[in-house]
């Protein structure tokens, strides 16, 4: 009898839960996740220790945790580096380049959207095509370019936020409108035939009724070119230059290890540093963050 | 003015800033570089005259550059596989019944937040200094130098230091996929006593076959456009001998790119092996979207 019983419930392994084997997938899935942190680990621990130390004896533990705030605070004060200006400069840059690509690809994809012309279909089939152009293709005539713009304009575009912040537009709006058209799509043209009918106007309509309707895709678009243009190197470095007045975080580590070469403990605090922000807003932010990055992948 | 026009004028203004910008952050660019690779261009406002296929011929006999060619395609097949295995493993230990499952996803996905130059800061200090010294503690005579300055082993600290970062993302895409696969085929399989791996290699893969072309369109291109970390970590080094050439070891196209430009201020010869870099990503898109399309003629 107890035989009997015992193979359907054997067979049925995997959906009725099997101590040993979900003990072994947890304890490989543990020490995996103890590899991919050790790197964190180790900028932590050598955060905490002085150069003497490091070249003596690369693996070890810290002899006084006490070092990291010695370490922070020679690598907060020096001016190469100079964190808070640096986290400024990437915050303002980064914070106004998204508002710039959100808002002004929502609008673009909506009449794109809306609009079903020769001349519609044919610039956002450019915006699609000019996803596959990279960076390195345009790099070095950007720079002559915005020069001699900047020059012409009188509105400096080399080393200055808007100039910084109006190439970011450029180059993030392709993939934003590409994300907000097959979104926008989906959303049924009876409530803003119902708007127009009411009197609304084009622009409030598109205010009033359709910006708040793309809140989930916002998200996404948020979330991809915030994570880029935040720990973007390249076009800082050509168009704001190494050493300038207006630096960003990766710009200000670059620099940074670049003068202080195998001073590890100072390398390590500096790399902690930079880390911090993106990381603090990660545990406020993770759902969003997340769905952000799959949402964005997928479309 | 009737309310047609005014309808238009709105729809023009809401178009105005992306095609403004688009134009002249990358179109006026693109042209510049196409036109700027057929002369001899030194990246000075100065008139440039007309060279013909003088950098083009050029940098085919450039050894330097069809080395970074030939290791960049090393290096993206490597990474393209390393970065998927290694995503589907994790994705597989994250959909399983253990504990701690959304605290593990969240986890794995970390070094994706932190930008190449700061992670590349890490993984140097940790090939340059940390494993050196566990390798000679353990008397492993592989580990006890630098992977780093030795050409035959620097790729593997890009690969690794790249799979580190991307895998976590890939993983978030996997999981998605998993995710959407419906219980009841999972389970009806077990019922029949189909072993974990046959599950795993007859329903779920085929049903995730959408998600491994994303995946892996997503890390060739990432792959083939590496640039932060090779800088931050090896910086081209260490030279090495290839057909009877002195070359950078882990020198790859974008890194080639820039340096070509910057450091040997042949700014024209730069700008024509972008022009072969943007061709080859070119074809990888083509690819892609004619596998697309063959896909969805089967379904």
């Amino acid at each position: 009898m107890a035989k009997k019983k015992e193979i359907p419930v054997e067979r049925m392994a995997g959906s009725k839960p099997r101590p040993g084997r979900r003990l072994a997938l947890e304890i490989v899935t543990l020490l995996l996740f103890i590899l991919f942190m050790l790197p964190f680990v180790i900028v932590v621990l050598n955060s905490m220790r002085t150069n003497a130390e490091i070249i003596n004896k690369p693996v070890g533990w810290p002899e006084s945790a006490g070092n990291l705030f010695v370490n922070i605070k020679s690598v907060w004060e020096n001016p190469t580096f100079n964190f808070l200006s640096a986290l400024r400069d990437s915050v303002i840059i980064t914070v106004i380049s998204l508002a710039v690509i959100s808002i002004f690809s929502a609008m673009a994809a909506w009449v794109l959207v809306r609009n079903k012309t020769r001349w519609s279909s044919l610039l956002f089939l450019m915006y699609v095509a000019a996803m596959v152009i990279p960076f390195q293709v345009v790099m070095f005539p950007l720079v002559t370019w915005f020069r001699d713009l900047g020059n012409f304009l009188h509105i400096p575009m080399l080393r200055s936020y808007q100039g910084i912040i109006f190439a970011y537009l450029g180059f993030g709006e392709a993939m934003s409108i590409f994300i907000f058209h097959g979104f926008i799509k989906g959303v049924p043209l009876e409530l803003e035939e119902a708007a127009d009918i009411d009197g609304c106007s084009r622009a409030g309509t598109f205010f009033r009724i359709v910006l708040p309707l793309l809140q989930p895709v916002f998200v996404t678009v948020l979330v991809l070119n915030g994570l880029w243009i935040w720990n973007d190197y390249l076009l800082p470095l050509l168009l704001l230059g190494a050493g300038g007045d207006i630096r960003t975080i990766p710009l200000a580590v670059a620099g940074f290890i670049g003068s202080f070469v195998k001073q590890w403990h100072l390398i390590m605090v500096s790399t902690l540093l930079a880390m911090l922000p993106i990381i603090i807003l990660y545990i406020f932010a993770q759902k969003y963050i997340v769905q952000g990055m799959v949402d964005g992948s997928i479309k | 003015m009737t309310s047609k026009q005014k309808r238009k004028l709105t729809e023009g203004l809401f178009l105005a800033p992306t095609i403004l910008a688009f134009i002249v952050v990358q179109i006026i660019p693109f042209i510049y570089g196409i036109y700027y690779s057929f002369t001899d261009w030194a990246g000075t406002g100065a008139a440039s005259k007309m060279v013909g296929l003088e950098n083009y011929i050029k940098i085919f006999q450039d050894k330097g550059f069809l080395h970074s060619f030939l290791i960049t395609l090393e290096f993206t097949v490597l990474n393209v596989v390393a970065v998927n295995v290694v995503a589907f493993l994790i994705s597989l230990l994250v959909t399983s019944e253990i504990r701690g499952r959304n605290v593990y996803r969240a986890g794995f996905f970390v070094p994706n937040l932190i930008g190449g130059i700061v992670l590349g800061s890490i993984w140097q200090f940790i090939f340059s200094s940390i494993l050196p010294s566990v390798g000679q503690a353990l008397n492993i005579a592989g580990l006890s130098k630098s992977l780093i300055t030795n050409p035959k082993t620097v790729m593997f600290t890009m690969v690794t230091v790249n799979t580190w970062q991307y895998a976590g993302y890939i993983m978030l895409i996997f999981v998605a996929a998993i995710q959407g696969i419906p219980k009841s085929v999972m389970e009806a399989a077990e019922v029949d006593g189909a072993p974990y791996w046959r599950r795993v290699r007859s329903i779920q893969i085929p049903l995730m076959a959408n998600s491994f072309t994303i995946s892996l369109f997503l890390t060739l291109t990432n792959s083939f456009k590496m640039y932060d970390v090779n800088v931050a970590l090896t910086n081209g080094g260490p030279t090495g001998l290839w057909n009877k050439t002195i070359v950078n070891s882990s020198e790859l196209l974008a890194l080639n790119i820039y340096n070509t430009a910057f450091k040997y201020n042949k700014m024209a010869q730069g700008q024509a092996k972008a022009v072969i870099f943007f061709l080859v990503l070119v074809i990888f898109s083509v690819i892609q979207v004619s596998w697309n399309k063959s896909k969805e003629v089967e379904m």
